[in-house]
């Protein structure tokens, strides 16, 4: 599952501009992953400049297993 | 506020208050919503411009003018300098002042302007846009509008809802983070570019004078490159290296697609100006010029459409774009894709050979001619851009 980090983004848009699903809506400064959207893909991951997105595989081996992929 | 106007812009950055302002100037109603509570704030830009790319748009005003840029340097991975003098001066901007007066100059025209309005679906009806649904303090309201312009940044979201494809791939992304620090010993009228893949690897690292001795300081780097290591790890890397205890007055994030124009800008009801069209100059990733420009051209043909009472006119706009710019951005695009894989080694050697010219003959042009001794299939574009003007 796609998680983005709300207290280190910087809400520049560059995830919203790269999702092939238009899952990710941003406002002023809030910013959510619409879930029935997303696919998984990770390019919002690999697009972030500041490394605020991060693909959380919550219950698969190691628990919370956090990284950049 | 009215229930219906002629015009509806999405996005108050330069191309959003260039579209409203052009538009407006044709006597119509035009009405520009901003999500952010203020016009010009958060800057998302390195903030360099050419003079000639402001002079069209605004007289320079030393109020919005950080620094006067009379040269560049290159910087090639083994740190070696070549300094080329600019045929024409350039600015460093002061983008939360600029951004406002461009905003101003549209409401000069008679444009209305709207800010935390949160533009968050389209009204469509019979395949055509009639207007906006926004968010504003919290409450959902709708207004409608002959033409909505899409100026909504490198989210191009309004786009979309209009089913125009504006998604682009992450590869084309630059995804770019910059600091504004001061204690930064520049020479102040200097940009600076480095290069290699130490620095940015697909993309560049810059350093921008801001007056006294501050400067933006960034870098971009593809998507692809982002996969493996951020913007964000680059920047501390070369921060911790070069200037370990300069005072950071800003950090931003931002992105940049570096790519060709979309192949369709316009639809019936709506037009997409600047970032959201990807009217960005795909080699510098300059795009505040080209956005004025898109927003220019887009403005002035919705205004004549509502003025004839002749909407289908707005379709006029792709090719009007692209013969002004988009054109020239598809040369530019096909030169950076045979630069930004160059190998450190052949970014050295540029620079090597380069610092032999003599000061007086070098620029840009030259530059990528002697690029072309290392990618010579080049030679067409870099002609075509150089040489045939």
């Amino acid at each position: 599952m796609i998680e983005i980090l709300p207290d280190k983004c910087d809400f520049c848009g560059c995830c919203v501009g790269v999702c092939p699903e238009d899952a990710i809506e941003l406002k002023e400064a809030e910013i959510n992953i619409i879930e029935e959207l997303c696919t998984n893909c990770s390019k919002c991951i690999w697009a972030c400049p500041i490394e605020v997105i991060k693909f959380n595989r919550n219950g698969v081996g190691k628990g919370n297993d956090e990284k950049r992929i | 506020m009215k229930k219906e106007y002629d015009v509806i812009v999405v996005g108050a950055g330069p191309a959003g208050s260039t579209a409203a302002r052009f538009a407006a100037e044709h006597g119509i109603s035009v009405l520009m919503l901003e999500k952010d509570r203020d016009v010009g704030y958060p800057v998302r830009c390195g903030e360099a411009i050419s003079r000639a790319g402001v002079a069209e748009f605004i007289e320079p005003d030393n109020k919005w003018i950080n620094a006067v840029i009379d040269k560049f340097a290159m910087v090639s991975p083994d740190g070696t300098e070549v300094v080329i003098p600019l045929e024409d001066i350039g600015y460093i901007l002061e983008r939360r002042i600029f951004d406002y007066e461009l905003a101003k100059l549209a409401s000069n025209a008679g444009a209305e302007i709207l800010t935390r309005a949160y533009v968050n679906g389209l009204i469509i009806e019979n395949n055509k846009v009639c207007g906006v649904k926004y968010e504003f303090r919290g409450e959902q309201h709708e207004v409608r509008s002959k033409v909505v312009i899409g100026a909504d940044g490198v989210e191009s979201r309004v786009g979309r809802w209009a089913g125009i494809k504006t998604y682009i791939d992450f590869r084309d992304m630059e995804c770019a983070t910059q600091i504004t620090a001061s204690g930064i010993p520049i020479d102040q009228s200097t940009c600076y570019f480095y290069f290699g893949k130490d620095y940015a690897p697909e993309g560049y690292f810059w350093i921008f004078p801001k007056g006294d001795t501050s400067a933006n300081i960034g870098l971009g780097v593809s998507g692809m490159t982002g996969r493996k290591r951020s913007a964000l790890s680059f920047l501390n890397d070369f921060m911790e290296k070069n200037y370990p205890n300069a005072s950071v007055l800003t950090q931003i994030a931002g992105g940049v697609p570096c790519v060709t124009t979309l192949e369709k800008i316009s639809a019936p009801g709506i037009i997409l100006v600047g970032d959201a069209a990807r009217q960005v100059n795909p080699l510098s990733g300059g795009g505040i010029a080209s956005g004025m420009i898109g927003g220019k051209i887009g403005g002035t043909i919705v205004g004549e459409a509502v003025k004839m009472n002749k909407l289908d006119h707005i379709l006029t706009y792709d090719k009007a774009w692209h013969d002004r710019l988009g054109k020239r951005h598809e040369i530019f695009d096909r030169i950076k894709n045979g630069i930004y894989n160059f190998s450190d080694e052949k970014f050295n050697n540029i620079a090597h050979s380069f610092n032999k010219v003599p000061y007086d003959k070098r620029g840009l042009g030259n530059l990528f001619k002697t690029a072309l001794f290392n990618n010579p299939s080049l030679l067409v574009d870099v002609a075509k851009v150089f040489l045939v003007k």
